[in-house]
């Protein structure tokens, strides 16, 4: 593909435009279900959907995409509060309830699927592009719903900031100052199931649930503030979108919905180990230079010890007396000097004024810790 | 006495998960202006009763009154601590900000708090002794500073009732003492103060009124008069002698 396409291909326009905007919905959404630990919830949404898309055809007896959409729409509300109504009432557990509902809902769907196949009008159905997306079929109509939608949830979002925030870090408190948790997690919930529902098309029902997570879990990882997390995860999960639209479209039968997903999926692994406060690199560094670290005061301090026992702080030390010591090497002597706490002249060394009051502070410190 | 004296009236509540009975029967009059500890076993339904009282759950049976009142129209007359464990701690935010949330009741529905209640949450944080550590990362924080942090929450809220589930878990013995002294501090302020406590050696130092429960409540008074092994024996078995000497 080249740049130029991209303002020339309407078609391609359309659909990168699409996906970028359903990134960015999806990963504002996502961060709320990452954060409520309801990760499984996204999954269990998107399949429940199945049934829904295959009924509404069956009834109306015509492939018309928005009426399969509201279809997939009450499906998936129905296995959402299906999944909290039975979480609330029985003694299950919220991922055996999850779990359930997902395997029940996609299974009666998939069976409905089987049904249409035989169906006189089958072949004109495609209704298995639910399964795994279909980017190409997204038309400029598509974009506008998503972009609407988008933006109410902005709104909402933006309007409810406080509570929201409230819920996601204690529910319990948040009802006991006299909100209305029961409201807020419809609210949440319901444009859960809508940003789901709007990616069905695009990403199918198998991979949707990536589309939320994915984003949200790779910024968790590069900041601690709530708001850029939620902003960050918006822009990744749309710079996803683009990203895979590309690169699908420069190559032959490649869809697009799985190669957005394996775009988000790269970024959640660089995350998980280039993030600076968070991943595993810097923390590693982190724990060699502390440890690198601690052995060259160790050496100082041992120093400290022999320079004390003479009259001249400076006065020279042959290095083999080290020897013994455990910890001590070349390249910590080196780095010694480098911090101008020892010089080193030949096979002696002597510490430094700034040496020796550093070691005595340190011995000092450690001393008071250990009374 | 009339029901407007006490800070809190139980009549027969009953609570269960699963149709199991945790709490059954309870009576219960909390005068206003005391320091109560409720002491039990583990699993004696003290953290239940304490969210029954505060509505998050609901009853199979019974009323809880607050002044009077059902808790949903006093609900900013009362402030809850609960358990530290309750919440996940690695949530992306700072301490200034959790201690903020307890102005979000008396905020009411979507208007953001500002400077006013900013400097009320900095006031608390620095009560509790956590002024240094505002904008801390809350899971870079010691457990004995999150407590320290829920309690400056609920500081906060300026209630006339304070409910805390064991705020004295995990701390040490300084935490504990700067938390106790606040306590007491409440109390002579006029306010009540309802804390699970599971040290029991400590109780009488600590508290003037005492709740012991164990699925069914088991007495309530002032601590001079009913702290003693009858009671203790009630609420722990026989074995009440080793929890008391660890
Ligand atoms: N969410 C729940 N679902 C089912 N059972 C529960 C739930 N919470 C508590 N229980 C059960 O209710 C009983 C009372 O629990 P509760 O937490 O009130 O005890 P507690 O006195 O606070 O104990 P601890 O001293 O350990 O904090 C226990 O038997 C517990 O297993
Ligand atoms: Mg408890």
């Amino acid at each position: 593909m080249e740049l130029t396409d991209f303002f020339t291909n309407y078609t391609l326009r359309t659909i990168t435009l699409g996906t970028a905007v359903l990134g960015a919905i999806c990963g504002m959404l996502g961060s709320f279900a990452v954060l409520r630990k309801q990760s499984l919830l996204g999954d269990a949404i998107s399949h429940a959907s199945l049934p829904g898309i295959a009924l509404a055809f069956i009834i109306t007896g015509v492939k018309n995409d928005n009426l399969i959409l509201i279809g997939a729409l009450i499906s998936g509300l129905v296995g959402t509060f299906w999944i909290k109504g039975i979480v609330k009432r029985t003694r299950l557990k919220n991922d055996t309830a999850l779990g359930l509902i997902l395997s029940l809902f996609f299974g009666l769907g998939m069976l409905l699927l089987t049904f249409i196949q035989k169906m006189p009008n089958a072949n004109q159905a495609g209704l298995d592009k639910y399964l795994f997306g279909q980017a190409a079929t997204l038309v400029e109509e598509d974009v506008w719903v998503m972009a609407t939608v988008t933006g109410i949830s902005l709104i909402v979002l933006l309007l409810f900031w406080k509570e929201l925030k409230l819920l996601l870090f204690d529910p319990d408190y948040t009802k006991t100052l006299g909100f209305n948790t029961r409201f807020l997690d419809i609210l949440i919930t319901s444009f859960i199931v809508l940003a789901i529902v709007l990616g069905l098309k695009t990403v199918g029902v198998v991979l949707m649930s990536a589309m939320l997570l994915a984003p949200a879990a790779a910024a968790r990882q590069w900041t601690n503030n709530l708001g850029i997390m939620i902003v960050l995860t918006s822009i990744l999960g749309a710079f996803s979108g683009v990203l895979g639209t590309a690169i699908s479209a420069s190559q032959d039968n490649l869809s697009t919905g799985p190669v957005i997903v394996l775009v988000a999926a790269a970024f959640v692994a660089i995350s998980f180990v280039f993030s600076p406060g968070r991943g595993l690199l810097f923390r590693e560094i982190r724990i060699r230079r502390n440890r690198r670290e601690l052995h060259l005061r160790k050496t100082l301090t041992f120093m400290y010890h022999i320079a004390r026992d003479h009259e001249e702080i400076s006065h020279p030390h042959a290095i083999k007396i080290l020897n013994n010591f455990h910890g001590f090497s070349r390249k910590s002597l080196t780095k010694l000097e480098e911090q101008q706490f020892i010089k080193l002249n030949g096979k002696e060394w002597a510490l430094t004024k700034k040496g020796y009051n550093e070691a005595e502070a340190m011995y000092n410190k450690m001393g008071t810790t250990h009374d | 006495m009339k029901e407007k004296n006490y800070a809190i009236k139980i009549d027969d509540l009953t609570v269960a998960y699963n149709y199991k009975p945790v709490l059954w029967d309870i009576d219960l009059k909390i005068p206003e202006g005391v320091l109560m500890a409720i002491v039990g076993p583990n699993g004696a339904g003290k953290s239940t009763l304490i969210k029954s009282i505060l509505n998050i759950i609901k009853p199979i049976a019974g009323t809880v009154k607050v002044f009077g009142k059902p808790y949903k129209q006093q609900v900013d007359k009362v402030a809850y601590v609960p358990q530290k464990g309750s919440v996940d701690w690695d949530f992306p935010t700072i301490a200034l900000d959790v201690v903020m949330m307890g102005t979000y009741g008396s905020l009411g529905w979507i208007k953001r708090p500002g400077q006013k209640e900013k400097k009320q949450a900095l006031e608390a944080l620095e009560k509790v002794g956590m002024l240094a550590f505002k904008d801390r990362q809350i899971s870079q924080l010691s457990g004995g500073q999150q407590q320290r942090i829920f309690l400056a929450r609920a500081l906060v809220q300026n209630a006339s009732i304070y409910l805390m589930d064991e705020p004295f878990q995990g701390v040490d013995a300084t935490t504990e003492k700067a938390i106790i002294n606040i306590l007491k501090e409440l109390r002579h302020a006029g306010k009540t103060l309802i804390v699970v406590h599971h040290d029991l050696q400590t109780v009488p130092k600590y508290f003037d009124w005492v709740t012991f429960l164990n699925v069914k409540g088991i007495a309530s008074g002032p601590v001079r008069d009913i702290f003693n092994d009858d009671n203790l024996t009630k609420t722990y078995g026989i074995n009440y002698k080793v929890a008391v000497n660890k």
